[in-house]
């Protein structure tokens, strides 16, 4: 089970009391009705999807019920850092997690007959 | 005229538990969910008689309500039946909102040398005496629904849940309180 540290609880609570809410720091646009379609669909739908390190919304439905901002690694699962709705984007050094370090279905089962 | 609807508590004749742990309904309380932003918190707590905490997991006891930390906005005010928090928390002239659940919830007491065991058995919490000490106070999960977790003494919890969950609730406490006295 994950543990996830919660910043408004202060301390680390099991993932079963969270859930994921998306990519993070994704502004609205001020101007939302004078925009283009191209551009709406960029702020609407389009994610970046990312492997590696990642920053997500995630929030502490079964908790404080406060949504706040994770970095986080998805290739190896870690939370590298969690902090509160609001904050600017935490810029972290290179994670060090590697496709490498993980076992992964490629690593695993890619060449499985 | 018609016969007056008679209100029935939901877990009304439940009872449970095993050697080490006991379980019981709750008597029927009054409660409110209030949400205040923290320059309104001093106004509120002296309109209600209980000093809101703004700690995360800490609760408030005096006069016979207790006044549990959800969130940093958010709390749960229990008195016992017809306790008038409604009143109170209007007389305090603070801006705030406070909703009446008290009949959205129900709570089992469980008490125990096995009862941080039982509730574990669906609870991911840590409940040791250093994590969550006698009136700690969390939202949390037992099992599939939400709860509403408060050590009350060492050794016994309340646990809040809907009325509609509370059945599935008490049903788990009870295998949870098996397995805790093996
Ligand atoms: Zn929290």
């Amino acid at each position: 089970m994950l543990l996830i540290h919660c910043p408004y609880c202060e301390e680390d609570r099991s993932e079963l009391e969270f859930r994921w809410a998306g990519e993070a720091h994704i502004a609205r646009p001020e101007n939302i009705s004078a925009i283009s379609d191209e551009e709406f669909a960029e702020y609407f739908f389009l994610r970046n999807n990312e492997k590696g390190l990642t920053y997500e919304r995630w929030r502490h439905i079964h908790g404080c019920g406060r949504f706040f901002n994770a970095a986080r690694d998805t290739v190896s699962d870690r939370f590298l850092t969690t902090y509160k709705a609001g904050m600017p984007k935490q810029l972290l050094p290179e994670t060090g997690a590697s496709e490498k370090t993980v076992e992964t279905y490629e690593a695993t089962e890619g060449d499985a007959r | 005229m018609a016969d007056l609807a008679n209100r029935t508590s939901p877990l009304s004749g439940f009872h449970g538990g095993s050697s080490t742990v006991r379980l019981e309904a709750a008597p029927p309380a009054e409660r409110i969910s209030l949400r205040a932003r923290a320059e309104d918190v001093a106004a509120l707590s002296s309109a209600l008689g209980v000093d809101l905490p703004v700690r995360p997991k800490a609760s408030a006891s005096a006069h016979g309500r207790s006044a549990l930390w959800l969130g940093p906005d958010e709390w749960l005010v229990i008195a016992e039946a017809n306790g008038g928090l409604m009143q109170a928390a209007k007389n305090s002239g603070a801006l705030h909102s406070a909703t009446d659940v008290s009949h959205r919830n129900t709570a089992i007491l469980v008490s125990g040398p096995g009862a941080a065991a039982a509730i574990n058995a669906g609870c991911p919490q840590d409940l040791s005496l250093k994590v969550f000490p006698v009136g700690a106070c969390s939202r949390t999960i037992l099992g599939k629904v939400e709860i509403v977790l408060l050590r009350t003494v060492e050794d016994a919890f309340r646990v809040e849940v809907w009325r509609s969950f509370s059945d599935y609730a008490f049903g788990l406490l009870a295998e949870g309180a098996q397995d805790a006295a093996v």
